[in-house]
């Protein structure tokens, strides 16, 4: 149950909302569409449901060419941020929509309903309205009801973008055990790198309508293709004209080794178990150095104390000018 | 897991209704009293007087002059057409209230101020306004005068409005992701219109037939210039319960009030549960 997206490219008005994407989804994975608001991920989604045309390029959905498709006959099962529950049908008939316009014979919905509902623990509440049931447990709904159809691939818009953080972390994981028992090809959209990294297999990066890098996770973090994914997935900062994580830099105290760059500490901010360093370089650049409470004690740094950094070895680094966007943009336009 | 929270709250948590009464604060309590002696004062109060002025003859009387040929032929055509009307009004209000809505056109806040001339254009001048246009004058050359399409027309008129404005706030606050969400589990587009835009706008269009069905069978103004208020053909109740004041009979007149009452109410009542059922069956 693959998914093939060509050369698609969205224009809404004079906003290019994606320009030439081309990704290939693997059949019975968890993968995520990461990126900042506005770069055109949800429209991907949106795409590949049929709720939005694409302009340009084909979409495949499991071999077979949907591009012109209506997204009744898709077989796309998607769930909205904010749930797009039916509010006058129970939760039982809101999962047994899909199965009831299908004309399903009614001891099967009943039996395809109780299931489901038990698959995501809502068997309690099959004759609640949906306004009576929390944020949670209605997304937990909405989820059942895409999932009722038996969808070739199951499509999540930001489906945990309304809960509140911790409802939201449980809801990740769940997400993560109930793909792992239902195996059904499964895109999700996030502007979380923290969300991606944790619950996906494989993670697209797309910002301003482009595809920065398709991999799994621990390949983006570990070997970012630009700055831009490098920033995004986690705090950077820069030492010289490399881009680097804090918590990648080691830090020496007094005269360090040849390679090291010299500098003095100008703050240390504690957050719990994670020190915050901030050292000024004899070049006057500001550097953001993140360690233990431990690291921090064994080596005794105080405030003032000159030291020296070095980027600790196999560490991902790009060098901050391996792609100035401004002149990527600008060669776009030309070409149009 | 996170049995913890995906456990139910229990049935009893939720349900902390207000049915069955709290005792009422202070304030709370005052503005109770004030709003039911506000609601008697201006509706209780008189309707019992006209029941109390209708039984007067006793319940025989009633009878007598309800079933009086006239009087029935009456009440008959202003209850027929009335919920004709509304019936009308059901799918032209909520087709208007749709294109209001959903489509985008030139003139469109020309037209939306335009829907409520009905509303706001006093009864007697939309009477002269159908008279000049459909009346033995009328430049269009469609002569009504004197006929039940006269009584049809009035009342189509004066009750265009009521269905348009109960729905268009509705659909206007529907969610465009509902409808994605029902056509990505396949539904075509008149499923998802039959069972789930429908059943959203019930409510709405239930009440907006209400008043437009009350308003139609208490018309009186837009339609005694047009309809000439022939005795057995074009009388409606409101021109006979004045005809009967004019008679000196005042229990007749409120006998015939008494029914348009009923009927008025039990239309509400009527309305209200076919619109529950609507919703429930979805």
């Amino acid at each position: 149950m693959s998914i093939e997206i060509a050369n698609v490219g969205k224009r809404f008005g004079g906003f290019v909302a994606l320009d030439d994407v081309s990704v290939s989804i693997p059949a019975g994975q968890l993968t995520a569409l990461l990126g900042p608001s506005g770069g055109g991920k949800s429209t991907l989604l949106r795409i590949i449901a049929g709720l939005e045309r694409a302009d340009t390029g084909r979409v495949e959905i499991d071999g077979v060419d949907a591009t012109s498709l209506p997204p009744q006959k898709r077989n796309v099962g998607f769930v909205f941020q904010h749930y797009a529950a039916f509010k006058h049908l129970s939760v039982r008939r809101n999962v047994a929509f899909g199965l009831e316009i299908r004309k399903r014979p009614k001891a099967d919905i009943r039996n395809r309903v109780d299931e489901l509902l038990a698959l995501v623990h809502l068997e309690q509440f099959a004759d609640r309205l949906p306004s009576q049931l929390s944020g949670g447990q209605r997304q937990r709904m909405a989820l059942a009801r895409a999932l009722a159809v038996e969808p070739t691939v199951l499509l999540l818009d930001e489906p945990f973008g309304a809960l509140d953080a911790k409802v939201r972390k449980e809801l990740r994981d769940w997400l993560r055990r109930l793909h792992d028992e239902v195996h059904v090809t499964t895109v999700f959209v996030t502007h979380d790198q923290e969300e991606a990294l944790e619950v996906a297999d494989e993670i697209v990066v797309i910002n301003e309508g482009r595809v920065e890098q398709i991999g799994p996770p621990d390949e983006l973090y570990d070997r970012p293709a630009n700055d831009f994914v490098m920033r995004f997935l986690g705090p950077v900062t820069q030492l010289g004209g490399l881009l680097v994580r804090p918590h990648d830099l080691q830090i020496h105290a007094g005269d360090g080794k040849p390679a090291a760059v010299p500098g003095r500490i100008t703050r240390i901010t504690r957050v719990g178990f994670e020190i915050r360093i901030e050292v000024t370089t004899n070049a006057g650049q500001v550097v953001a150095v993140t360690l233990t409470r431990n690291e921090f004690l064994a080596l005794g740094l105080h405030d003032r104390a000159s030291v020296h950094l070095t980027v600790a070895p196999d560490s991902p680094t790009v060098a901050t000018t391996s792609r100035p966007r401004a002149s990527a943009s600008a060669s776009l336009a030309a070409s149009r | 897991m996170t049995s913890a929270v995906l456990a139910p709250d229990g049935p009893a948590a939720n349900r902390r209704s207000a049915r069955g009464g709290l005792p009422l604060t202070p304030v709370s309590g005052l503005g109770l009293g004030v709003a039911m002696l506000w609601f008697s004062l201006l509706v209780l109060i008189p309707l019992a007087a006209v029941v109390v002025t209708a039984s007067q003859g006793g319940w025989g009387g009633l009878w007598q002059t309800v079933t009086n040929e006239q009087t029935a032929a009456a009440i008959r055509l202003t209850v027929g057409t009335a919920a004709l009307v509304t019936l009308v009004n059901i799918v032209m209000g909520t087709l208007i209230a749709w294109v209001l809505v959903r489509d985008r056109f030139a003139g469109k806040r020309a037209l939306e101020i335009l829907i409520d001339v009905p509303f706001a254009l006093p009864t007697i001048v939309a009477g002269l306004v159908l008279l000049s246009l459909y009346g033995p004058d009328s430049p269009l050359g469609v002569n009504v005068a004197n006929t039940r399409a006269a009584v049809f027309l009035a009342f189509l008129f004066v009750t265009l409005p009521f269905i348009v404005r109960t729905v268009q706030p509705v659909l206007a606050e529907l969610d465009p992701e509902i409808e994605e969400a029902a056509a990505s589990l396949g539904a075509s587009r008149l499923t998802t219109f039959r069972r789930i835009i429908l059943p959203s706008l019930t409510p709405a269009i239930a009440a907006g037939a209400a008043l437009s069905f009350a308003r139609g069978i208490s018309e009186y103004g837009s339609l005694v210039l047009l309809s000439g208020n022939l005795p057995m053909r074009t009388e409606v109740a409101s021109v006979r319960i004045l005809s009967s004041i004019e008679n000196d009979n005042p229990d007749s007149a409120a006998a015939v009030a008494v029914v348009l009452l009923t009927i008025s109410f039990a239309v509400i009542v009527v309305l209200d549960l076919v619109q529950r059922r609507v919703v429930r069956r979805g």
